[in-house]
């Protein structure tokens, strides 16, 4: 084990080199929904319990049930509303059990990127092939369903290993979600070599991380929302910020919470200065302008 | 070390869901019901009425609501008897002065102790639902069958006696089942379930022992999950509420029938400073036209002549 992950260097956030979004946006804002499939009766892996009470664990399985059979649409049809496409964190297996999803997905033109096979099949314990196999896994089968290359990753229940990264690069990827150290695009450093950056998908907004971990009640979810926007809003006149809405449509797909949360979208894509887009449009953008002076600036000011 | 070969094997990976219990469907995807009078929404008021014994054993997991402290724990005894002896007789208030016919989830060692409230909810008519024998008695995965049948035939026989009624409804201790719950229920006469939380509709469910209902009894706006689980305050469970209701009601316009499920325990809105936000919301909600305020079994009988 590591003191470090040893994947991106020290880098202050003041005096960086300017980001310049496409139009001049100061924020570049993507919805990153969050699909995912959860298996009553899973594979047990040494290191996670997949539910907490013995299986089958009725509760906590329906609840997550719930978002596909009811949340979904609801979500997706307020995105539609204030012109966001969403950029889907997919548990890949969902392709086969719930194509219905996938399809009405994949006609507004959405992004899927992999967030594993299933989110009851953790990372932990895994050896090296055998997570390339995982991987590998899921990028073919999002290319097969979906015509997509996966660009991104957000590893399955956050569940990582030290070289998840590295073997998402070498799969083809140029971007994660994993990391939660900044509001803007970083270069993050892999063992190929491979140009590849972390783009901010922020857990403080993550309506599960806002519900179940710090049971935030809906309308005060909406004002932090608000206040998150309005801030990066104004940072991104100096230089372009990154916001992200992670969203489960078993959590705000619910009728107590979608009414403040359509009140926060409004609010935010009601701003004439953002760039409403997806994380593979954020990450290659970085790529193509930014990267660059980005790991000149961190070489210039020495690293770690 | 790596992992067994086998936890890269998807032996369920397949259209639909991931067992049998019931067909894979989206809300927006089946035929609009109809309620009976043309009405909109379906007000299913649920109050559970439960025993927590204080001798509690905890197996597998404590019961949701139960004892917390070393034996004895009168403190949570006290507070959960407090809404069947108190916060009970205030609901009754309410429910009458709003019209509302409520379904009450009853544990059945809690009819037997206390014949009193039992007649007294018999007397009003209103729905008698099997709440598992007591908050202790879990059903869960590895429960014996044969102790699971036994619990089973004991609560619904001890039940259907006091009541006189069918008792056809069951809501597990803590939703809590089985592989078997739904099977073993099915057998005894059981007719509909309120475990399973994935829709906002009945849902057709199946059984070894024949088709079921599931009825599913929202538990992200329960009481005690806003109020005691998320701490929130009561003026943001009455808004919840409020906004839940608003949704469903627009909703129902433009798709169909919908069901607002509230899942109600005297011991949490019975107490005094929150008992009038249950009033508010119950006033706000039956003062719609298009509110049909009826007990579960009804709801269950409407939407089985509906999607038929």
């Amino acid at each position: 084990m590591r003191e470090d992950p040893g994947l991106y260097d020290y880098w202050p956030y003041e005096g960086r080199p300017k980001i310049a979004w496409p139009g001049g946006a100061r924020v570049a804002l993507w919805v990153a929904p969050n699909i995912e499939f959860y298996e009553l009766d899973p594979a047990l892996n040494p290191h996670r319990k997949p539910w907490p009470r013995p299986v089958p664990d009725v509760a906590g399985y329906s609840t997550r049930d719930y978002g596909n059979r009811v949340g979904h649409v609801r979500m997706m049809r307020l995105l539609d509303k204030y012109g966001v496409r969403g950029s889907i964190s997919l548990s890949t297996a969902l392709c086969t059990h719930h194509p219905e999803i996938i399809e009405m997905c994949r006609e507004r033109d959405w992004e899927f990127f992999s967030h594993g096979i299933y989110n009851t099949r953790y990372t932990y314990g895994m050896d090296e092939a055998q997570e390339r196999e995982m991987i590998t896994d899921a990028v073919e089968t999002i290319r097969r369903h979906t015509g997509q290359q996966c660009a991104g990753y957000l590893a399955p229940a956050l569940t990582h290993s030290e070289i998840t990264l590295d073997l998402f690069a070498e799969a083809g990827g140029i971007y994660t979600c994993d990391l939660f150290h900044d509001d803007q695009p970083t270069p993050v450093r892999v063992r190929s070599g491979k140009r590849f950056v972390s783009v901010p998908y922020s857990l403080e907004m993550n309506d599960t991380i806002v519900y179940v971990v710090n049971k935030i009640e809906p309308r005060r979810y909406a004002e932090m929302l608000k206040a998150n926007f309005d801030r990066l809003y104004a940072e991104g006149a100096h230089s372009g910020t990154v916001m992200c809405i992670p969203l489960h449509a078993y959590q705000v797909g619910h009728p107590h919470r979608l009414k403040a949360f359509e009140e926060a979208l409004e609010y935010i894509t009601g701003h004439p200065d953002v760039w409403v887009t997806t994380g593979r449009e954020i990450a290659q953008h970085y790529l193509e302008h930014c990267y660059d002076a980005a790991v000149a600036d961190i070489a210039a000011r020495g690293g770690n | 070390m790596a992992l067994d070969r086998s936890y890269l094997e998807y032996p369920r990976r397949r259209y639909g869901m991931d067992h049998d219990r019931y067909d894979w469907s989206m809300l927006t995807d089946r035929s609009p019901v109809q309620w009976p009078g043309g009405k909109r929404l379906a007000l299913w008021v649920n109050v559970a009425l439960q025993f927590f014994p204080l001798n509690q054993q905890g197996k597998p997991f404590p019961p949701t609501g139960g004892m917390t402290t070393a034996y004895p724990d009168l403190r949570h005894y006290t507070l959960r008897e407090y809404g069947n002896r108190v916060g009970i007789y205030r609901f009754l208030q309410a429910f009458d002065r709003f019209g509302v016919r409520p379904t009450f989830s009853v544990s059945a060692r809690l009819a037997e102790r206390y014949p009193c409230l039992l007649r007294r909810l018999a007397a009003r008519g209103d729905e008698i639902a099997c709440h598992g024998w007591h908050m202790d008695a879990t059903h869960y995965g590895g429960l014996d069958p044969a102790a699971e049948e036994a619990l089973i035939e004991r609560s619904l026989r001890t039940l259907r006696s006091l009541t006189g009624q069918p008792v056809q409804g069951w809501l597990s201790p803590s939703r809590s089942q089985s592989a078997n719950t739904p099977d073993l229920l099915a057998k005894q006469g059981v007719r509909y379930l309120c475990d399973w939380v994935n829709d906002d509709m009945p849902y057709g469910f199946r059984t070894g022992a024949g088709p079921m209902v599931a009825m599913p009894l929202s538990l992200e706006l329960e009481d005690a999950f806003i109020i005691h689980g998320n701490l929130h305050s009561e003026k943001e469970y009455a808004e919840q509420v409020r906004d839940a209701f608003d949704f469903l009601y627009a909703e129902a316009a433009e798709q169909g029938g919908r069901m607002l499920a509230l899942s109600l325990h005297p011991w949490v809105l019975g107490q005094p400073h929150r008992i009038g936000r249950l009033e508010e919301v119950l006033e706000y909600i039956t003062a719609h036209e298009g509110v049909w305020c009826a007990p579960a079994g009804e709801i269950c009988a409407a939407w089985q002549s509906a999607a038929r």
